[in-house]
């Protein structure tokens, strides 16, 4: 494991995995557009892939909000609240921000 | 994939107008598809007799040859579309931008050095996937859980890229695959826009996925420079980047009612899975759950 972000360090298991990584994303973006040319996915598949995304964001913020307190959840509003008014990631990331720390002081 | 019917009408009166060579100079086909749209006289068969591709009027050849009936009739890949990808996805960028500060961040917190956190957004190229990477990243490395759920992230970008195929369908394998290796959410969306305005910018998803990789890996060389400077994240607030990135992830993905029974049956199981496996599996098995539900709902 590299221990110093600061240091120019480059494991050469952490590259490997990067590697890896890369190979498996890259695999993932073109496969689609491979496939389609051969097989017709049948609707319920495709349903059922079109739901990944926003079920996978669901199940990273769901529990990491649950190991949270008051702040945490208040402050998740106030991203959700921004995001929907103004649709800019940037800005609700920017209010998440401030508001956790606003929040932790207050509560 | 369904037919734009807009860029179809927008396709037919280019050919009609012999202007082809044009069209790629156009930054954006919407406005001017609604002026130009003029009673279609030009068939498929009317069209087909001037496809004799040359290097000089592959443009109009290309467009003429698929009759202007295919939605990558007037779809040309050159260095306007390159241009036009790249100029319209600098203000995304930005917000990319943000999100590389923050990956930079939590790279910098799972003790990644700036070199590997920088080498990862440069091949990788996929923000989500690569933010879970480095909250499961421990000492000894889960090398299995991290490539699985990167492969279950990412899996979305396989429909996506799919949904291209229809403008991609002529341009050579090379240009295809080297445009998907920088395709990411947000200059995704920006060219399915493009595309779909009829603009026929075929290099404008690499030319935004440039904007979105040069923001992306610059960022990230910020954040976890900033990240080893900062100390105690929590001071900062630093540590709800993640909650609040997703969060705004998922208004954006949020689709109505027909998110809620996947949402609710991903969030139920991550929640349970969380408390009794260790590790980050929870947000697999949550995405499964969803997937499968949402196949046996269709199948009924």
């Amino acid at each position: 494991m590299a221990s110093n972000a600061l240091t120019l360090s480059l494991d050469p298991l952490v590259v490997a995995v990067v590697l890896a990584m890369a190979l498996i994303t890259f695999l993932t973006k073109v496969g689609g557009i491979w496939l389609v040319r051969r097989f017709e996915l049948s609707d319920r598949l495709e349903a059922g892939l079109t739901v990944l995304p926003g079920a996978i964001v669901v199940a990273v913020v769901g529990p990491e909000l649950a190991a949270g307190g008051p702040a945490e959840w208040a402050a998740a509003g106030a991203v959700l609240l921004v995001m929907w008014r103004t649709e800019s990631i940037l800005l609700a990331l920017c209010t998440g921000v401030i508001a956790v720390v606003a929040f932790r002081t207050t509560f | 994939m369904e037919l734009d019917p807009e860029t179809d009408e927008y396709a037919d009166s280019e050919t009609d107008a012999r202007r082809s060579e044009r069209a790629s100079k156009r930054t954006d086909g919407r406005e001017d598809a609604a002026a130009d749209v003029t009673p279609a006289t030009a068939g498929p068969n009317t069209a087909s007799t001037t496809a004799t591709p040359t290097a000089e009027n592959e443009a109009t050849a290309t467009e003429a040859a698929a009759g202007a009936t295919e939605p990558d009739a007037a779809v040309t890949f050159d260095r306007d579309g390159l241009r036009a990808g790249f100029l319209k996805t600098i203000p995304v960028a930005l917000g990319v931008g943000g999100y590389g500060i923050a990956f930079g961040i939590l790279a910098d917190q799972a003790g990644l050095s700036v070199i590997e956190a920088a080498l990862m957004s440069a091949t990788v190229v996929a923000g989500a996937s690569q933010i879970v990477a480095v909250e499961l990243w421990a000492d000894p490395l889960p090398i299995a859980a991290v490539l699985v759920t990167t492969f279950a992230i990412n899996l979305r970008y396989s429909l996506m890229g799919a949904a291209l195929q229809p403008w991609f369908k002529r341009l050579s394998a090379t240009k295809v695959y080297g445009s998907l290796f920088v395709m990411a959410d947000e200059n995704w969306a920006l060219t399915m826009r493009s595309l779909k305005s009829g603009a026929g910018h075929g290099a404008f998803l690499l030319g935004s996925g440039i904007a979105v990789w040069l923001a992306w890996v610059g960022a990230t060389i910020v954040g976890t420079v900033a990240g080893g400077v900062v100390g105690d994240p929590t001071a900062y607030g630093f540590d709800f980047i993640l909650a609040a990135v997703f969060l705004a992830l998922a208004a954006e993905l949020w689709e109505g009612r027909s998110s809620l029974l996947p949402w609710s049956v991903s969030l139920a199981t991550a929640l349970v899975t969380a408390e009794l496996v260790p590790g980050r599996w929870y947000i697999l098995l949550g995405g499964l759950a969803a997937a499968t539900v949402e196949v046996i709902r269709r199948g009924e």
